[in-house]
Formats: structure tokens, C-alpha cells, sequence
């Protein structure tokens, strides 16, 4: 454990924006993130140059939204300029083929998906898939081929109702059986928001442990896409990290994907299942065919490092490895970058011991900004540093 | 004008004299001004007496009718191409095949009325006042498009025409909502509340049936029932098909939605029935498209090429208003074809203003989240690049 950190809670400013280079250009021609290196690479340099001035590591919280984008800059946007589309991008990184289950084989977002939902209703004959277009494989393509190898009684489509189809879904967990709803894409969820909240979250509390829909499962497609506008683009996990009794789950790849959507399925708790729709094709990975678990709760340290903590989920992940490798490679910061995986519980430790080795956190997700769930993680955080200062002065003393 | 000028040329090129009364080609100035045609009779739900069952129509507004179908099937075809060329991002969904529905519905109520529909909206757009010129280049997401650009395919205004709706069936309680605003300000003005095969198994629309009937507000419920909700077909979806009845204790009728005159009387009867505080009725326009459900659905999967085909055919509104105006002598067809060409004309032009207006700028990102003065600074995807 290194000294004693001295909690200062300032957050502070870092002065005048950086002058950022004008560029723009499309994905594929400017794959270098600029702007955002830029902006990533003056906050480093500061956060080091704070350091190497022998202050105290500060706790800075500094949240970025969004993925990262190559903006005009607006007084020079020429004509010529305003005709290109600025674009964010995101380089997909797959993970190393997993050897302990067994043998792989090569598959997608979706395939990873379908594999996952094929072995739940293999296992248990009382799983059913349902949700609107989910029979003929749904606008994804997450269910192919399943109404056909289980019959129409157990892959089936529902009307245009999104809160019937999570009321519904609990009244079939709560029989028992496992119910996998489909919600065709998470900004449609919200009909079905007062179901989630008061009802599935609260059924087994309410009952006192008599009833449960531990065995309900929602997936929706969420976040960004790039043509989405507002309601194909939407990432509600904050709404939903507010409601005690569901566990909110969002995976950043195929292989992380059936791990985890297999341990949702099993997971005696309503879950909900967030699938970043622009990886649905874009990643890539050797996913096992065989079922395993990925538990729940517990975040991932995906790369080790010593000077900021990087924290982020879904697509926003491979970003951040990104960020990390050029942060490493242009100014000799060495990041540790974690997948928070799970939003509802949250791996607190994780994050927290991190953060403790690092002095500096940095969380960066696709929704809003204000209330967003980095200001849940870097509050909380900000409150075990001081509790675990208090209490080190005290051993000190 | 231009007929006589036309009879005078083809007189003087046949050399001979002819009673007017024997031409048929251009130079026949013997339009009728009117006729009378034969509508099928509406399905009746809860109703003593409907519809009339003929219509008379005149010549000015049979070609007013043909116009404007014509324009939205033009149009709808330009968004295709534009969107096929890249120009059009994001989504798109196409109302080609169901002109008859926006134009018999605008030729029914006045335009003080109001209007609200779901995202297949570029139709009742067009017929509520919006400019070709400005629905495309709000497709297009330019300066010069109805909401500036930053609304797109599903998000188009104008004066009581209040949009375009994405998610599905939200659009129905703001309906009848609208219709609470006309009853209270006791203006006599009916509020047309749109949505599709699909939406009608959305609680919300249920909870807008209810409110409006209780409170007997002057809300039309429109059901167009394309027969595929996405690519589903009604059957696969809902209970009872009979979107009509669907209302339960509102009265409801079933109007064919391609035959724009059918649709006109319709809405009139409707418009009067609420207009005279009797509360909510529902109607419901039996329809198609010929597109599929938005430019990334080929439309063929859940449907046959020789389905669409044969509606084509059998039941185009525009070919079905063009043979009943050739016909009983309102125009002729070379007029038609006229008019054809210059709707060709219009929407080239304004699909051209399109392609080359600028987009809106960059500093304009971040207007009208709130509605606010001063502005306030909002934070972007980048930390240091703030939008007022």
C-alpha cells in the first residue's frame, strides 16, 4: 500500500481548454481520435504534471460522455467541411480465445446470443423467448432458428405492447418458469418502466420471500449505433441502477455475452440484459458452444496499470482500450482499464482498490451526463477514499 | 386557355371545320364540371346511419386530389431514391400507396383542424401544408428542412399539424389531449388522431379511448390498417382485426382507404359527429403500402411480390381517381399527364434544394433543449467543447 493519501475533494478545473486541432473526417480516414486524444492527452499531462509537483493524488473526477468523436471546430467549419459527417468510432478488441470451456467456435454478437438462449432452452424445458418479431429471429437476428428446433409454444411473438410484455413476463416467472423477454430496443422500454420497477423489483420483498420473478430476464439492444437519432440510440441503465431488486447487465463482447446472459437466465433476480447493438455484427471473438457462467457483480481488470484508473461498460470499453494504448504510447501513462460489467450491483471493490493503487479515476459511458451512472461511481468512490483515509490517519496515528 | 389555343392549331392542321361536339382529343373543351360518383358504404359500428354512399365531385378539386396524390407518391418515391443514394440517413418510412388516406383525410375537415400521426408521416405533412422543398430537405436533415434539420423522417411540423411520432402509440393520448384544448376553447375544431394496424395493441391507445369517451372530447381515432404492422400481418397480432369495433363503446366505421372520395365523405361525417359534441369516434382506413415498413425492410419477406403487384393494379388511389375523371369527362388524360409532369418538375427541384442546402451548423447542436434565454452552456461527447 503506498502512502497515505491525503483526500483532497476538490474537483478541479483544468484551466482553459487545450487548443484543439480542426480535423474531421470520417471513420475510416481518420481513425486517430484527434480531438479526443488530445483533450484525454492534456488531462493526462496535467494529472502527471500534478503529481510530479509532489501535490497529493488528487481524486479527480472527470467523467467523459459519450464516445469519443473528431469535431469541426465551428468558426473554421468551411463548406466543403460541414458536408462531411463527423462520425465516432470505436475499434472492437477481442478478448484471447478462453480455453477452460471447452471447444470454440467463431462467433458473433448475435450468434453469441442465439448460443446462450439455445442452451437455456435446452437445459430447462420451462424457458420460453418472447417479444415482438422474436419467431422469425428477431430484427437482430438474436433468436434464428429457435422457434423451429423448440416449437412455436416456446419461441413466440407478442403484440406492440412493451408493458404487456414485461407484465406478462412476470406473471410467467413468478409460476416458476423462466421467462426471456425481449424488448426490441431499449429506448422502448420505458412503457414498460413501471412494470420493472414496481413490480418485478418489488415482488419478492413484498411478499416476504413468497413469490419471486427471480426467473425473468429482459433484453433489450442498447446505446449508440450512429444512425439511430433518439429512439434507436438510447442507454437506459442509469434509469433502472435506481431501483433496488433487479440486476442491470451490460456485456462487451460475444464471449462476455453468453457468460453473462447464461448467468442472468440463472440468476434467481430479475435481470436486465442490455446488448450494445453496434456490436452486434462489428465483434468478433472464439465464443465456446458449450454454456458457462460469467458471474454477475463482479467487474473485470482488463488491463493492469498505475497511474489512472479507466472505468467504463459496453462499447465504451473497447474505447477505453484504445484510449489506454495511446495514452501508454504518446505520453507514458500507464492506465488501468476495467469493465465494470454489472451496473446493478456494482463491483465496488474492484473499482475501489483500483482507484486506491492508482489515485485517479476516470469513467467514461455513452447516456447523459448528468445523472449518469459515472456520478453514482465516482461519489461512491470519492466517499471510500475519504472513509479510508479517516480511518488509516486514525492507524497512523 | 391553352385547349383553345390547342383546338385552334389541330383545326387549322385538319384543314376542316368540325362541330365541337364530335373531337376527343385535347381540344374538346366539354369538361363536365361535376359528377356523381358511387362510394362503397362504410362498415358500422354503433351507428345508426353513416356515410352518404355518393359523392359529388368537382372538376377543380378532382384535379386538386390528383395533384396532391400525385405529389406524395413522387415524393415518397424521391425519399427512396435519395435514401438508396445515401443522401437520406437513419430511418425512412414510406406512405406510397396510401395517398388516398392524406388526401381524402385533409379534404374533410378544414384547416383549422388538427392532426397527429405516427412516423409514417410524410404524406399527411405534404396535404397539412408543408412544402415538398422543406419535407425533403428536412429528410435530407438540412437548414432548410421544417424543423431545421434536427427532427429528420419523423419529426415534421407545421401550423396544427402536430408531427410525426416515433415511439408507436404515443401519439394517442397527445391526440386526445389536442381534442381537450379544442373543447375547452369551445372553437368547434376536431382533432384527427392517427396510428396503425400495429399501435392499436398499445395500452396507450386504450387509455386515449377512455379519456376521450368519458370526457366525450372531440377526437377522431384513426386506425390506418395496412395489414402488416412491420412484418407482422393483423391477424398474427391482434385478437379481433376489426379496428373499428376496437373502441368497444366508442361508435366506429370501416371506410376503404383507397378510394380518396370514400375517405373524404368519411371524414367529413366523422369530423361533423365530434364537431356536434357527441364524443370520440373511431374509424378505420383500410390501406396498403407498397413500400415496406421503413427503407431497410424489402417489404417481400412477410408478403408476396404478386400481393403488392396485384393492389397495384386492382387498387392504386391515384389510378382509381385518374380512370373516374377520365371517365365521367372531368380531364382528360393528356391533362392528367400534365400534371404529372409538373409534379415531376416540383419534387425534382425541391429534392435538388435538398442534396445542396447546407447543413445546420455546428454552434445550433445544442438549441432547443430547453426553451431558454440566456443560453446555457451544454457539455458535448468532448470535455472542453461546449454548445450554447
Amino acid at each position: 500500500m503506498g502512502p497515505p493519501l491525503r483526500l483532497n475533494q476538490c474537483r478541479s478545473r483544468l484551466g482553459a481548454p487545450p487548443s484543439l486541432p480542426a480535423v474531421c473526417g470520417r471513420v475510416a480516414r481518420n481513425p486517430g481520435l484527434q480531438v479526443g486524444m488530445a483533450a484525454f492527452a492534456a488531462t493526462a499531462g496535467r494529472l502527471l504534471g500534478l503529481r510530479a509537483a509532489g501535490t497529493e493524488g488528487r481524486l479527480l473526477r472527470l467523467r467523459g460522455a459519450g464516445l469519443q468523436r473528431a469535431l469541426l471546430q465551428p468558426a473554421s467549419a468551411t463548406g466543403d467541411a460541414a458536408q462531411r459527417r463527423q462520425v465516432a468510432h470505436f475499434t472492437f478488441q477481442p478478448d484471447p480465445e478462453p480455453q477452460e470451456y471447452g471447444q470454440t467456435q467463431k462467433m458473433n454478437l448475435f450468434q453469441a446470443i442465439t448460443s446462450a438462449l439455445d442452451n437455456s432452452l435446452a437445459k430447462d424445458p420451462t424457458a420460453v423467448i418472447f417479444g415482438e418479431d422474436v419467431a422469425f429471429g428477431g430484427v437482430f437476428r438474436c433468436t434464428v432458428g429457435l422457434r423451429d428446433k423448440y416449437g412455436k409454444d416456446r419461441v413466440f411473438n407478442t403484440p406492440l405492447c412493451e408493458q404487456g410484455i414485461v407484465g406478462f413476463g412476470i406473471g410467467i416467472a413468478v409460476t416458476g418458469a423462466t421467462a426471456i423477454a425481449e424488448i426490441q430496443f431499449a429506448d422502448y422500454i420505458f412503457p414498460a418502466f413501471d412494470q420493472i420497477v414496481n413490480e418485478a423489483a418489488k415482488y419478492r420483498y413484498r411478499s416476504g420471500d413468497l413469490f419471486n420473478c427471480g426467473s425473468l430476464t429482459i433484453r433489450a439492444p442498447w446505446g449508440c449505433v450512429g444512425h439511430g437519432a433518439l429512439y434507436h440510440s438510447q442507454s437506459p441503465e442509469a434509469f433502472f441502477a435506481h431501483c433496488p431488486g433487479i440486476k442491470v447487465v451490460v456485456p462487451r463482447s460475444p464471449f462476455q455475452a453468453k457468460g453473462l446472459l447464461l448467468s442472468c437466465i440463472e440468476d434467481k433476480n430479475p435481470c436486465i440484459f442490455f446488448e450494445p447493438k453496434i456490436l452486434y455484427r462489428a465483434a468478433v471473438e472464439q465464443v465456446p458452444v458449450e454454456p458457462y457462467h460469467i458471474p454477475l457483480s463482479q467487474a473485470e481488470v482488463i488491463q493492469e496499470g498505475s497511474d489512472v484508473t479507466l472505468v467504463a461498460w459496453g462499447t465504451q470499453v473497447h474505447v477505453m482500450r484504445e484510449v489506454a494504448s495511446m495514452a501508454q504510447e504518446k505520453l507514458g501513462v500507464s492506465c488501468e482499464v476495467i469493465d465494470l460489467k454489472t451496473i446493478l450491483p456494482w463491483d465496488m471493490d474492484t473499482v475501489c482498490k483500483s482507484v486506491i493503487k492508482t489515485g485517479r479515476l476516470l469513467i467514461s459511458h455513452e447516456a447523459p451526463l448528468t445523472g449518469g451512472f459515472a456520478s453514482e461511481i465516482s461519489s461512491t468512490v470519492q466517499l471510500y477514499k475519504r472513509l479510508l483515509s479517516f480511518f488509516l490517519k486514525s492507524f497512523w496515528m | 386557355m391553352r385547349k383553345m389555343l390547342a383546338a385552334a392549331v389541330s383545326r387549322v392542321l385538319s384543314g376542316v371545320t368540325q362541330k365541337p361536339t364530335s373531337r376527343v382529343l385535347v381540344a374538346s373543351c366539354n369538361y363536365s364540371n361535376d359528377a356523381m360518383f358511387a362510394i362503397k358504404k362504410c362498415d358500422l359500428y354503433r351507428l345508426e346511419e353513416g356515410p352518404p354512399v355518393t359523392t359529388v365531385l368537382t372538376r377543380e378539386d378532382g384535379l386538386k386530389y390528383y395533384r396532391m396524390m400525385q405529389t406524395v407518391r413522387r415524393m415518397e418515391l424521391k425519399a427512396d431514391q435519395l435514401y438508396k443514394q445515401k443522401f437520406i440517413r437513419g430511418f425512412c418510412h414510406l406512405c406510397d400507396g396510401q395517398e388516398a388516406c392524406s388526401v381524402g383525410l385533409e379534404a374533410g375537415i378544414n384547416p383549422t383542424d388538427h392532426v397527429i400521426t405516427s412516423y409514417r408521416a410524410h404524406g399527411l405533412c405534404y396535404t397539412r401544408g408543408l412544402s415538398v422543398r422543406s419535407i425533403l430537405a428536412e429528410l435530407t436533415g438540412r437548414r432548410g428542412g421544417c424543423a431545421k434539420g434536427k427532427g429528420g423522417s419523423m419529426h415534421m411540423y407545421v401550423k396544427n399539424f402536430y408531427g410525426g411520432n416515433g415511439i408507436v402509440g404515443a401519439q394517442g393520448p397527445l391526440g386526445a389531449g389536442i381534442a381537450l384544448a379544442c373543447k375547452y376553447k369551445g372553437n368547434k375544431e376536431v382533432c384527427l388522431t392517427l396510428y396503425g394496424d400495429g399501435a392499436a395493441n398499445q395500452g396507450q391507445i386504450a387509455e386515449a379511448h377512455n379519456m376521450a369517451a368519458l370526457w366525450k372530447l372531440p377526437c377522431v381515432f384513426i386506425c390506418e390498417n395496412n395489414l402488416y404492422g412491420m412484418g407482422t400481418p393483423v391477424e398474427r397480432a391482434s385478437a379481433s382485426t376489426d379496428y373499428y369495433k376496437r373502441g368497444n363503446f366508442i361508435p366506429g366505421l370501416r371506410v376503404d382507404g383507397m378510394d380518396v372520395l370514400g375517405v373524404r365523405e368519411a371524414t367529413k361525417f366523422v369530423a361533423d359527429y365530434c364537431r356536434s359534441g357527441k364524443g370520440p369516434i373511431v374509424m378505420e382506413l383500410q390501406t396498403y403500402r407498397y413500400h415496406g415498413h421503413s427503407m431497410s425492410d424489402p417489404g417481400i419477406s412477410y408478403r408476396t411480390r404478386e400481393e403488392v403487384q396485384n393492389v397495384r393494379k386492382k387498387s392504386d388511389p391515384i389510378m382509381l381517381l385518374k380512370d373516374r375523371m377520365v371517365n365521367s369527362e372531368l380531364a382528360t388524360v393528356e391533362e392528367l399527364k400534365d400534371i404529372d409532369v409538373e409534379v415531376r418538375k416540383e419534387v425534382e427541384d425541391a429534392a435538388q434544394f435538398a442534396m445542396t442546402d447546407p447543413e445546420p451548423p455546428l454552434e445550433e447542436l445544442a438549441h432547443h433543449i430547453y426553451c431558454n434565454t440566456p443560453a446555457f452552456e451544454v457539455r458535448g461527447a468532448n470535455q472542453w467543447i461546449k454548445f450554447k
